[in-house]
């Protein structure tokens, strides 16, 4: 193959057909792997899409049909492959980061097609043919690649479209909701969650209030359960953004996501769990007073629970919401419902707990308590010793209820059996 | 509260005892009460538990998913305690809702338990009531009540009308073509077994074109599927019908451009192989296996690899052996030189599996020369995968042809650095002695077992023990006089205590095999004499030794030379040695 002239060197009323040329030639796509063929033709590919590049920067009045057509064929037939197969011992904060072999053009396409989108003369009436249903969903499946620089990339294209394509957003939404589905009920392994998730940020971030059904349809099946996935530490920053928008927007939202955010909650993962309580501050920061009041018993019931964990880092995690100034000021403001709740918590973690910094944290947080709420502190001890011993009777009075139950049931399981016996004669 | 307040006959309500305790915040406590809803059921009676508790249960759905899950389960036998077959219906309702819940594991438990009530129906009760069930399920809103559909097709559709079975596959057809991917799957995954209890013709009309839709799906985790679909409907499919409607479907799955796709069809090979017959396999089949014996991802070669013994055994025999020379050998040779060594791995574990297929001269011509390349693999695992199967070789071409090179690739696992491989080896010790015969075994690897035995792991030493007593039961008594004693009762003068250990737990290990005469004669002296020995762990394993096998030994030898000894070690200065001689003079009296 001889290379073809420059695009600078030739007269303009043959650039554009130039142009689609060397688009063309970039429509075939090498062989990476085997690193020693095809090397020229692997070298004129890099300079042509450089060069293309650059000629789409400087050039207007050029996006017309065929370049449309061409671009995105180039687009596609280059970046929609099948991905190899995940090697399952890869951890990507410990090991080298992952590049396709194909990286030195795939980026180079990348580069071109986000021009195209930029160019001010660009027409999503013209090009979207070109960019429907099946190119959607095979942009989002690429999401799947382990290369974070490619995810980047997909990122701003994603953006970009989404940005454009009024007739498509829905469409996106709803392939976007398919796979986080996949993500949370069949556990899928999806590096692009968090790009995709940035990307539901800046997209929830611009809703107008008051949020469709969809969208808050969209919190409660898909962001909140993204919360049981295995894979949370992966994108629990972007996921929590998008969460604080939401609340923010729409305070009356707070209420119902907080409850059953709380019943989410980690029951083996202690990891997880410290990463729940950063994330529950965050919600309690961006929440009125007013809202705080309806879920304020079943956050410190659960923060109760925290408080006693084995585990000092979720211990210390939740003693620590008592730095926060605001949590603070709401706890005064309800101090007589919500010590009850972890005050059995704090005595015993303060006298038991095997790490010194949690007995030290929890003794200073009942130690504030108690000097402002002298009486009331004494009163509440005296109530929770009573608790427990009626917690111990009603374990006994059911213990026998259900004894009495069993003998019940067993009589009227041989009565059954003789009537059955009777039958048979 | 009312209903509890209602009971006056019954002083202790069995509801409100469930109400109280589903209501606890412990969710342990919710779950216990749960599992026993049974309890509950037969104290309240069939009347009063259709009427009152499964209302209750499906009004007050609790949101726990580990309780819902543990009443999914009860409720798929509560047939019996709602009154048996002709109420099974009055299940369905809090199994409907169950079956449409967020979580995964409770929705396909609430499947299984409709599945099994489905059963207790009256034909009937079928059309009446589990029909219009699955009718809402299969146009639910959220996927979740649309995928749990997919999996109650097949266990109403025989005992309905034919109107009714005609709605049924309409609607199948629906959930196949469904927006959302993961209904597909489901519907995907369930299309062989639908298929299994639907009419012929209709299987022929109505689902083969939905199992070629699922197989040009635009998601590869719908089409790989279809692969499965395509097995299931070969079986159920005569000869020409299979040509016909499967074949292009299967080659189009050969050359699909994921390889999960690729992947799917290698593993499922042989199970296609069977059910197209050997015709088509011959015509259509051998050139997809060798398509994917050269396909470019590893992981389908690997896939392919393991399938190439039951392929070319399955083969018609009157062609097998030019087609396997011809098509498949050539391909096979190179897979053993392969970039890939989980690819090498997979190949060396069934290839020696073709010498019984093409016999004695092709094996010696054509595989040997493969058998000996992987061998000398850099590769553990490809070697030691070779060496276990050297048992369908010694059939064909005997083992002279190979124990040349097998010695050397032998010694050279059981002293390789990873303990694991040496264990490996020392598993196929037995296997091994038994086909190489005593001779050779006491020429060549008879040191090699001695030296395992003083491995500094562990886990080498005891193998090497058991390996020792296989090698007695399969050699006998007196080879084990000859050889194996001595050398272990060397051992016991060894300096370092770990090896005198190492005696007595042969001796454990070989007393089953040995005769008490050889036990009392050959190694009573020395096992008494380590009884002395300065380090505590080898005087109380002399204690459990005997406790072990004490009882073979002869009465005199008993009284007068082993119970003194175990008398005298009670008083030993260590207090394990005297727990371990007390236990054993017990054992012994």
């Amino acid at each position: 193959t001889t290379p073809l002239p420059l695009l600078a060197n030739t007269p303009v009323h043959a650039r554009l057909e130039l142009f689609a040329k060397k688009m063309h030639f970039c429509c075939h796509t090498f062989n990476f792997e085997k690193v020693n063929i095809e090397l020229k033709e692997k070298e004129l590919k890099r300079i042509y899409l450089t060069e293309i590049i650059h000629f789409m920067e400087e050039s207007k009045g050029i996006l017309i049909e065929p370049i449309y057509a061409i671009s995105f064929a180039m687009f596609c037939r280059n970046v929609f492959r099948s991905l190899p197969p995940k090697n399952p011992d890869y951890d990507p904060d410990e090991d080298d980061p992952i590049s396709d072999p194909a990286w030195p053009h795939l980026q180079l396409v990348y580069s071109f097609i986000v021009r195209v989108l930029e160019s001010p003369d660009f027409q999503p009436s013209e090009a979207k043919q070109f960019i429907d249903h099946k190119f959607v969903e095979h942009l989002i499946e690429m999401f799947s690649s382990d290369d974070i620089n490619e995810r980047e990339c997909l990122k701003t294209v994603l953006h970009r479209i989404y940005g454009k394509f009024l007739g498509l957003r829905s469409y996106i939404r709803g392939e976007v909701n398919n796979k986080f589905l996949e993500v949370i009920y069949e556990d899928l392994s999806f590096p692009g969650a968090t790009e995709i998730l940035e990307v539901m940020g800046s997209i929830i971030n611009g809703y107008a209030c008051p949020l469709k059904h969809e969208h808050i349809h969209f919190l409660f099946s898909v962001l909140l359960p993204l919360h049981t996935s295995s894979k949370l530490q992966q994108f629990q920053a972007q996921l929590v953004y998008c969460v604080v928008q939401y609340l923010e927007k729409d305070p009356s939202l707070t209420e119902k996501f907080t409850k059953r955010f709380l019943k989410l909650w980690p029951k083996t993962v202690t990891s997880k769990e410290v990463m729940f309580l950063g994330e529950l501050e965050e919600i309690i920061d961006v929440m009125q007073p007013a809202e705080f009041l309806k879920v304020q018993e079943d956050i410190f019931l659960r923060l109760a629970k925290c408080i006693k964990c084995e585990h000092f880092q979720v211990a210390e995690r939740a003693l620590y919401f008592w730095d926060n100034e605001y949590i603070v000021s709401l706890i005064e403001v309800s101090a007589a419902q919500i010590l009850p709740l972890v005050l059995s918590s704090l005595i015993s973690v303060s006298n038991h707990h095997w790490n010194k910094t949690i007995t030290s944290l929890a003794a200073n947080i009942l130690k504030n308590f108690m000097s402002g709420n002298q009486k009331f502190f004494t009163k509440m001890v005296m109530t929770m010793k009573s608790k427990k011993q009626s917690e111990k009777e009603r374990a006994e009075r059911s213990k026998e209820l259900w004894r009495s139950l069993e003998e019940q049931a067993a009589m009227n399981r041989k009565i059954e059996n003789s009537s059955s016996v009777l039958e048979e004669k | 509260k009312e209903m509890a307040e209602e009971a006056g006959d019954d002083s202790l309500y069995p509801i409100a005892v469930l109400i109280d305790e589903l209501r606890n915040e412990d969710v342990q406590l919710q779950l216990n009460s749960m599992r026993k809803l049974s309890t509950i059921a037969l104290a309240l009676g069939v009347e009063r538990t259709r009427s009152e508790l499964i209302p209750f249960l499906t009004d007050s759905m609790c949101d726990e998913d580990e309780v819902l899950l543990a009443l999914a389960e009860q409720l798929g036998s509560f047939t019996p305690l709602v009154g048996g077959n002709s109420f099974a219906h009055c299940l369905l309702p809090p199994l409907e809702s169950l079956s449409t819940v967020e979580e995964t594991v409770v929705r396909d438990k609430a499947v299984d338990s409709l599945r099994s009530v489905a059963n207790d129906h009256s034909a009937n009760d079928l059309e009446a009531y589990m029909i219009p069930l699955i009718k809402r399920l299969a146009t639910g809103d959220w996927f979740t009540s649309r995928t749990s559909a997919c999996g109650l097709f097949s266990v109403v559709y025989p005992r309905v009308s034919s109107a009714l079975k005609q709605e049924l596959r309409t609607m199948f057809r629906n959930l196949c073509g469904d927006d959302t991917p993961m209904v597909r799957r489901a519907a995907a995954s369930k299309l062989g077994e639908f298929a299994k209890v639907v009419e012929r013709e209709q299987v022929t009309s109505d689902l083969i074109p939905l199992l070629h839709n699922l197989a040009s799906d635009e998601q590869d985790s719908v089409r790989l599927l279809s692969v499965d679909g395509c097995v299931t409907m070969a079986d159920l499919l005569n000869e020409s019908e299979c040509e016909q409607y499967l074949l292009g479907t299967i080659r189009e799955a050969a050359a699909d451009k994921s390889w999960r796709v690729r992947y799917m069809l290698a593993d499922k090979f042989t199970l296609l192989q069977k059910a197209v017959g050997p015709q088509l396999t011959h015509q259509h089949l051998v050139p997809a296996f060798q398509a994917l014996l050269k396909d470019c991802e590893a992981e389908v070669r690997a896939a392919v690899a393991y399938k190439v013994k039951s392929f070319c055994e399955n083969l018609q025999v009157d062609k097998r052996e030019q087609v396997i020379m011809n098509s498949i050998l050539p391909h096979v040779k190179e897979l053993v030189t392969d970039a890939n060594q989980h690819v090498k791995s997979a190949l060396a574990s069934v290839i020696m599996g073709l010498s019984p297929v093409l016999g004695k001269d092709n094996t010696i011509e054509h595989l040997l020369p493969l058998f000996l390349t992987q061998l000398k693999d850099e590769c553990p695992d490809v070697r030691l995968n070779i060496i276990s199967n050297i048992d369908c070789v010694n059939e064909v071409i005997g083992i002279d042809q190979l124990s040349q090179s097998l010695l050397p690739a032998i010694v050279e696992l059981a002293e390789d650095g990873k303990w694991r491989v040496r264990l490996a080896i020392i598993e196929h010790m037995p296997l091994l002695a038994a086909q190489l015969g005593q001779q050779f075994f006491d020429d060549k690897l008879n040191e090699l077992c001695m030296q395992w035995l003083v491995d500094h792991v562990f886990a080498i030493r005891e193998a090497a023990t058991t390996n020792l007593r296989k090698l007695v039961e399969a050699f006998g008594v007196n080879w084990a006089k000859d050889t194996v004693v001595p050398k272990i009762l060397n051992l016991a003068q060894d300096q370092n205590y770990l090896r005198r250990m190492t005696t007595i737990f042969c001796v454990n290990e070989l007393a089953t095999a040995l005769s008490g005469e050889l036990l009392t004669k050959l190694i009573l002296p020395t096992i008494i004499r380590l009884s002395t020995d300065n380090v505590a762990n080898v005087r109380f394993n002399v204690c459990k030794c005997m406790e072990r096998v004490g009882l073979q030994l002869d009465g005199t030898s008993l009284s007068t030379e082993v119970k003194p000894m175990l008398q005298r070690l009670t008083h030993d200065k260590d207090v394990d040695v005297q727990f371990f001689a007390q236990r054993a003079l017990q054992t012994l009296a």
